[in-house]
């Protein structure tokens, strides 16, 4: 083993990293979004919304992600033309980003769920009661407190999410993984780049999970 | 939208030997249970093992197990699968790396590769489910089991794992499912199960949105019917008298 030729690959690693932080933050914000949209099509009367959520949810979370990543590489550029009428080119990040919010959104949406549902339903009442609007109550009394509760599960996900970026490398985008493996095979030092390349998914993921765990604590008395 | 939709694709011949596109899926889908299945049962070995150390007293062996834990669930999987594919074969000793690497067809060391990695991966999963089932038990279970003179290794086998297998099935269950959406990692070092399958007949058909549409169908159907025949063992094998057990 022969690290030697792991500092002058440090910008180019550092780049890469930085394109995992992107889709990382992207995708969290975005399948957060859409996964609450979904909580609370899941949670409403109407049983075709509810309906439509519910089967959202389950055909997302009952195939691989690998899959989905590849085939929204090949598909977002078709269906984008279908709409648009014309050739825009997509790069793998753009595609790479709307598979991972349409994935994560099913997983977020359980979660948003779960959140919801821990409130007590007088809370619902009470804003109700106040002459508040089901819209004003969910956004002003029920979902800041879900999310609070919700906070290290979401967390949870996330750090999950940071380690599924790295099946970008399937379609070939240079996130952090895959410019470790590329660097390695040009210095050809391939073991001590991924080598390297799991220690830093393993300490990122590791202090992360360990911050949570502490949050975890201070949020549940 | 300028597609030419073709669902008969699937009957039609590859162009290589006899075979038409669905032999493909069939024998892909036949790689991706054979990976899954055999994984698992080296995760549920594996794991059952952990999880019972994370329970023991001894510092030393349940910190050898939660370290295991750690190691395993914070590095990606693919991380860990490139290191167990391209990594690990050139460090073991001479005959057994020749061995990997030229006598093994480029199948099988991928296969191999794949069961290791995602059943070491699964283990880590699998014992956070097995501890948490044992601590799930009531204190005087493993007080009764001592009262009644029984040895640790007796109270395990016969008092705490017995109830708690039955307790933590539905999250096993789901940890089951994903070490079969799980085994698509296999594709990336070019073992022919589902996902690979689908994308070598989007590329010779051109038929993209019906193969991936296909793949998607049968991944779903196998996550059901799986979930079904797990949620039927969890109402057989329910502990009486826990809220689960519903009498």
């Amino acid at each position: 083993m022969d690290f030697s030729s792991i500092p002058a690959a440090l910008p180019a690693l550092w780049e890469g990293m930085q394109t995992t932080l992107l889709l990382l933050v992207l995708g969290v914000l975005g399948g957060v979004l859409l996964g609450t949209l979904l909580a609370m099509l899941r949670l409403s009367h109407n049983p075709l919304l509810a309906g439509i959520a519910a089967t959202y949810v389950n055909y997302f979370r009952s195939i691989p992600l690998l899959l989905v990543i590849t085939w929204f590489y090949f598909a977002v550029p078709f269906v984008l033309r279908w709409i648009t009428g014309e050739d825009t080119p997509v790069g793998a990040f753009a595609s790479c980003l709307v598979a991972f919010v349409m994935f994560e959104a099913a997983y977020f949406c359980e979660i948003v769920r779960a959140g919801i549902q821990s409130i007590p339903r007088g809370q619902m009442s009470a804003a109700q009661a106040l002459g508040m609007t089901y819209g004003q109550s969910m956004r002003l009394i029920i979902l800041p407190q879900a999310f609070r509760k919700m906070t290290p599960l979401l967390l949870q996900q996330s750090i999950i999410l940071f380690q599924d970026t790295s099946l970008v490398y399937s379609v070939g985008l240079m996130d952090f993984l895959n410019a470790a493996r590329s660097r390695g095979d040009i210095v050809g030092q391939p073991h001590e780049f991924l080598l390297v390349a799991g220690l830093v998914y393993f300490i990122v993921s590791f202090a992360a999970s360990q911050l949570v765990k502490r949050l975890q604590k201070r949020l549940t008395p | 939208m300028d597609y030419n939709w073709d669902w008969g694709v699937f009957l039609r011949a590859t162009g290589i030997g006899d075979e038409i596109y669905l032999d493909w899926f069939v024998a892909g889908l036949g790689w991706t249970v054979a990976v899954a299945l055999a994984g698992w049962i080296v995760a549920l070995l594996l794991g059952s093992l952990l999880g019972v150390l994370r329970t023991l007293p001894n510092r030393w062996l349940s910190g050898l197990a939660t370290a295991y834990v750690e190691l395993f669930r914070n590095v990606p999987l693919l991380v860990q699968l490139f290191i167990w594919y391209f990594l690990v074969p050139d460090l073991l000793p001479e005959p057994l790396e020749l061995w990997f690497k030229q006598d093994l067809s480029p199948a099988t060391s991928a296969y191999l590769s794949v069961v290791v990695c995602l059943g070491l991966f699964t283990a880590a999963r699998v014992c956070e489910q097995v501890r948490t089932g044992i601590q799930a038990l009531p204190g005087g279970q493993t007080a009764a089991a001592l009262a009644l003179g029984l040895r640790t290794g007796q109270i395990y086998r016969q008092v705490l794992l017995p109830q708690a297998f039955r307790i933590i099935i539905p999250p096993l269950t789901s940890e089951f499912l994903n070490i079969f959406k799980n085994s698509s990692v296999a594709s990336l070092i070019g073992l022919m199960e589902l996902l690979a399958q689908t994308k070598q007949t989007a590329e010779f058909s051109a038929h993209l949105f019906e193969a991936f549409t296909l793949a998607t169908l049968i991944y779903f159907t196998l996550n059901m019917s799986l979930m079904l025949v797990m949620r039927r063992i969890e109402k057989k094998v329910a502990v009486p008298g826990l809220i689960a057990g519903g009498k």
